[in-house]
């Protein structure tokens, strides 16, 4: 592979990846603390399938571009070298901020993975059509609960739309694109970050007015992420996840 | 003389650890077995990407397999074939039902997730039922309520 396509494949592949560990990492804050147990266990089902899906990006990163083991990627970088969205770091906060962030991301990872599914780089598309089946169950689930919450009190609308309001910049922040992306354009691996979060934008404006919530004004995205540069949440999320793993990191497991 | 029939036989008694009387090959996560010589390969993929069990039962294939008399086995899980519940068996499907989940019906790649919400009750066959969450207590499981005969019950959701 040419290193004008190599680069900035294994970015892309690290951001996707770091993106799903952080989020894995935060949904899974909800284990044990769920508004209800059906919750509890959605969300722990779900870090489950990204931390699952991460892993198997790590791994990809190390059986072709030669990087070190998943667990050495994982657990030993400091944030500089993390490259997810500011979107993921943030604190799980109240459920309605969670869920909100859980729908939008989903649905723009869900969208992600049919374009991938079509990539002419074929370990990622294979992936990508095993995690498409996975998300559509998150999906299913976030669609349901912002739904059901805009169709209730005065109190669920009102957390809900605020809540909407709140996440949407660093839900745009999501679609931060890898230098060199014309060319995973030009060679059909990767449609871009533009296409990708045009078709979002259309869906879930279009989501968001059927369940009756107001389309939130459209604010500057939050990004930096992808270049290492994150929020003051990112750095002891990373200290507390690889804590285990940096007492002793050559212990077999 | 060790056949390649016989290590699907040998596979046929390697249980998914979750529910432990359904094998991986009714499970259809085994995805080619072949054989040359002393040494055989047995390729797998895995249910889910964050499947917990995959090293385990990679684990139990080899030792089942070698236990046929090969001086080598090889284990290798990956996702040339992506799995989905249209590769259970009719058996495994009749299996599941058994244990007491409501089946995945084929959906020949059409998952319609509005109609999982009427999935049939494994108890009594009933399609007056709801979905209570789309996740269960592992991840190939979703929740579900009978109104027919008022019990709870988990359904093996179509992927």
């Amino acid at each position: 592979m040419q290193d004008n396509i190599k680069q900035p494949l294994q970015q892309f592949i690290l951001q996707l990846a770091d993106n799903l560990l952080v989020m894995g990492h935060r949904n899974s804050e909800w284990t044990g603390l769920g508004p209800i147990i059906e919750e509890d266990i959605a969300f722990a089902s779900i870090a489950q399938d990204q931390v699952g899906q991460a892993w198997n990006l790590y791994q990809l990163l190390e059986s072709e571009f030669g990087f070190a083991h998943p667990d050495q990627v994982a657990f030993t970088r400091n944030e500089k070298e993390f490259y997810s969205s500011h979107l993921v770091e943030q604190p799980t906060g109240e459920y309605d901020f969670s869920l909100a962030r859980h729908y939008l991301y989903d649905l723009a990872q869900l969208i992600r993975y049919e374009m991938l599914s079509r990539s002419s780089y074929e370990p990622l598309a294979k992936l990508a059509k095993k995690f498409h089946g996975e998300v559509k169950y998150h999906v299913f689930h976030a669609q349901t609960w912002m739904k059901q919450l805009m169709d209730g009190n005065e109190v669920s609308k009102a957390r809900m739309q605020s809540a909407v309001n709140d996440v949407f910049p660093f839900a745009m922040g999501v679609f931060e694109s890898v230098d060199g992306e014309e060319a995973l354009i030009a060679e059909g691996i990767f449609e871009g970050e533009s296409a990708l979060k045009d078709a979002w934008m259309q869906q879930v404006g279009a989501q968001l007015l059927e369940w009756g919530y107001s389309l939130p004004q459209l604010a500057q995205p939050v990004l930096g992420g992808g270049k290492g540069y994150h929020s003051e949440y990112l750095q002891p999320l990373l200290d507390e996840m690889g804590e285990v793993f940096r007492l002793d990191p050559s212990a077999e497991w | 003389m060790v056949i390649e029939k016989d290590i699907w036989t040998a596979l046929e008694a390697v249980m998914d650890p979750e529910i432990p009387v359904l094998s991986v090959v009714d499970l259809g996560i085994i995805t080619d077995v072949s054989m040359d010589g002393s040494r055989a390969s047995v390729k797998m993929t895995p249910t889910f990407s964050g499947c917990p069990a995959i090293k385990l039962m990679e684990k139990q294939v080899h030792d089942a397999v070698k236990a046929l008399g090969f001086e080598e086995v090889a284990v290798e899980t990956n996702f040339d074939v992506q799995w989905n519940t249209d590769r259970i068996s009719a058996k495994g499907k009749e299996i599941i039902k058994n244990f007491g989940l409501a089946p995945p019906p084929q959906h020949n790649g059409n998952i319609d997730m509005n109609q999982l919400a009427h999935t049939a009750c494994p108890h009594c066959d009933s399609e007056n039922t709801t979905m209570k969450s789309p996740f269960g207590p592992t991840l190939c499981r979703s929740l579900h309520y009978c109104f027919d005969c008022l019990q709870a019950f988990e359904a093996f959701k179509p992927i």
